[in-house]
């Protein structure tokens, strides 16, 4: 049996892969080596939740710690990545993209286009995302529907440590922007991952599973959710076919709209708020592509149109389940 | 002793700071049984600071505040009581539950919030004391900030908008020597982050923040300038935080030792008990006494916030917008 390894230790083999292939590949963000200056151990840190942990030694000089100035260091990285660099830069947790949006979509995103295609701008940006901490408001987002709304940027959610390695390479590798979004809840999550370096190309779908009767489109963590809704289904004689999109920007269009076509329902399930969400884009793009397949109105599982609540009486009944996700299923399935 | 306190004025400092420290000695503690959910941020160790400062201000004076916020809170007015049942996520939380340690907010005691984006706070007083510069009311208000956040774009910002429109806003730098684990020797580029005042055309002052008496003098002067219409100062407090930069840091980067030596050198509790019981002003019972009363005080609070309860699912809906 091929190697067991969790999300997080994924994203960390990715890097130091890169880092060990090309030397122009450098980290950076706020104590992704952790104790520079301070008078005891120098990697004490390795991010906050320890995801670069142990690159500074093995990968010196390339492993820089920042001062809390997002919008310096991530448009740092921006400048670096024009300059023959392929920075990753952590912005520590989605949530911070307050202060350093600027640097991201009207700098990096652009250049390509506004410099009439003569610029090049391969810069990673991973951060956190993501409900489940108890974290409230300022901490839990999700986000990655705004980042997918700007042409020029390209989005990646993977959902499980195999993608997470893949495409964390594929998103080095790739010659524009890419926003990396790491689930912080996925980083425990174990899975088989290849020991060689290997990429998961931007745009393609994986479905997940297969089935007949409903298509469900998940992202990031919810697919794992849908997992269980599709086993528990499954029992009652429903068929479910799960499609872990990868990346939102590139969308696999195709692979959705086939699988409609065949199911002819859908439920989408989106971690985020519901209005101009992924779940909304989906659903939208559904309605209008495979309206004539369509056997029962398409359902939106997601958060509701509230901030991350702290207590988690409150946090447990925001984050979309898989008891939701049966229920839409049922419904729609059900629907005459 | 300094002359505008009076042995009630110090009877009333030693409460706060006690309160402060005992709050968050209780809040480590039941953190390590792992009732308690989320991130918290512990104070212990900078008590002087908050309590200096906000013996200064009234209920009508805003405070912002950092994640690091129950001390500025406890100093500023809000109730433990209701702020231990926040923590603990229950629905008699000062703000219902809903926000927990790093949201902690009070407007009616001008308190506008602990603060989950480091430097979020700069700006907004600058809001408050735009507000309280234009109704004329001779309020103020104060950003607490950390020697990370000094580093922010917002602070910045925030310190040259306060001198433009000359503000009667004061900017508190808690210099406790590290942002999480990177060292302030390595992230403020200039040697004191009160040098950076001069650039931003105001007074900038370095004060021991173990010192109560030395941050309470600093804070005064530079409050009544702020009332008197005299603009913004830059105080710099250079303090320490006893626990790690969130409960379950493991803080390798830190000297072995370090923390103990402040503990028994620098203290500030302890400093200030040596230095009023040495004339005999106040006597050693007297604070004994108020350490039983604030020990009862927080024991209770943990008591109830155990027995709170939860919001209703219905909460879940509520209080995002006035009217929608
Ligand atoms: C904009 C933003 N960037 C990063 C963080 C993560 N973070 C929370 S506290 C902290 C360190 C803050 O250090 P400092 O300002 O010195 O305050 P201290 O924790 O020492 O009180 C960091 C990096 C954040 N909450 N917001
Ligand atoms: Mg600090």
């Amino acid at each position: 049996m091929a190697r067991k390894i969790t999300y997080q230790q994924a994203i960390n083999e990715a890097l130091d892969q890169e880092m060990a292939r090309d030397q122009t590949v450098i980290v950076m963000g706020e104590d992704n080596a952790g104790g520079a200056g301070s008078p005891g151990e120098d990697d004490a840190w390795g991010g906050v939740l320890g995801v670069t942990k142990g690159l500074f030694h093995k990968h010196p000089g390339r492993v820089l710690d920042t001062p809390i100035s997002e919008s310096g260091f991530i448009g740092a990285a921006v400048g670096a990545a024009c300059n023959g660099m392929r920075p990753v830069a952590e912005l520590m947790f989605v949530d911070f993209m307050g202060v350093c949006f600027d640097q991201i979509f009207n700098q990096a995103a652009k250049f390509k286009y506004m410099f009439g295609g003569k610029a090049e701008t391969p810069v990673v940006i991973r951060t956190m995302y993501g409900a489940g901490f108890r974290a409230a408001a300022q901490h839990s987002q999700c986000l990655y529907n705004i980042f997918t709304h700007i042409p020029g940027l390209k989005v990646v959610v993977p959902s499980n440590p195999y993608d997470a390695k893949g495409l964390l390479i594929q998103s080095i590798r790739d010659n524009d922007p890419v926003i990396f979004m790491e689930h912080k809840v996925l980083y425990t999550m174990e899975g088989e991952v290849p020991e060689e370096v290997y990429t998961v190309p931007f745009g393609e779908a994986a479905v997940v599973r297969e089935g007949d009767d409903v298509t469900i489109v998940a992202i990031g963590r919810m697919v794992s959710f849908a997992q269980e809704a599709a086993a528990s289904l499954q029992k009652k004689g429903i068929h479910c076919e799960i499609i872990d999109p990868r990346t939102t920007s590139p969308l696999d269009e195709d692979t959705i709209l086939e699988s409609v076509e065949n199911t002819g329902r859908l439920v989408v399930v989106d971690e985020s708020n519901p209005r101009c969400s992924m779940a909304s884009d989906i659903a939208g793009l559904v309605a209008q592509k495979a309206f004539g397949a369509l056997k029962a109105p398409i359902e939106q599982v997601t958060a509701p149109h509230v901030p991350v609540p702290f207590t988690d009486a409150l946090e447990d009944l925001y984050i979309p389940n898989a008891a939701a996700i049966e229920a839409a299923v049922t419904r729609v399935k059900e629907y005459r | 002793m300094s002359e505008t306190l009076n042995r009630e004025s110090l009877l009333e400092a030693y409460r706060t700071m006690r309160t402060i420290r005992e709050f968050e000695e209780r809040v480590h503690n039941d953190f390590a049984t792992g009732e308690i959910p989320g991130f918290v941020h512990l104070y212990a160790g900078e008590e002087a600071s908050a309590t200096g400062v906000c013996m200064h201000l009234t209920g009508d004076d805003y405070i912002a505040s950092t994640h690091r916020g129950h001390g500025h809170c406890i100093a500023k007015g809000v109730d433990p009581v209701g702020m231990m049942a926040e923590i603990w996520g229950k629905a008699t939380g000062t703000c219902k539950g809903k926000g927990g340690s790093m949201h902690i907010a009070d407007l009616e005691v001008g308190m506008l919030g602990a603060n989950g984006i480091v430097g979020g706070g700069g700006p907004l007083i600058c809001g408050t004391a735009l507000a309280s510069k234009i109704r004329g009311d001779r309020t103020v208000g104060v950003c607490f900030f950390g020697d990370g956040a000094s580093n922010q774009g917002t602070i910045f910002e925030a310190m040259n908008l306060a001198t433009v429109w000359n503000l009667p806003a004061i900017f508190v730098a808690e210099n406790n020597g590290y942002a999480e684990a990177t060292s302030s020797t390595f992230s403020v580029a200039c040697d004191n982050i009160a040098d950076r005042a001069s650039a931003f055309g105001m007074p900038g002052v370095i004060v021991d923040g173990f010192d109560f008496f030395a941050v309470h003098e600093a804070a005064g002067e530079a409050i009544r300038r702020a009332r008197d219409g005299g603009g913004p100062t830059l105080i710099e407090m250079k303090l320490s935080r006893y626990y790690g930069h969130f409960e379950g840091d493991q803080q390798t980067y830190r000297a072995p030792g370090e923390v103990q030596k402040l503990r028994e050198t620098k203290d500030c509790l302890l400093q200030f008990r040596k230095r009023v019981t040495a004339n005999g002003e106040i006597t050693g019972e007297q604070l004994d006494a108020i350490d039983a009363e604030v020990k009862a005080m927080i024991d209770g609070s943990v008591v109830k916030a155990k027995a709170d309860p939860k919001p209703a699912a219905a909460d879940l809906m509520t209080d995002v917008y006035v009217s929608y």
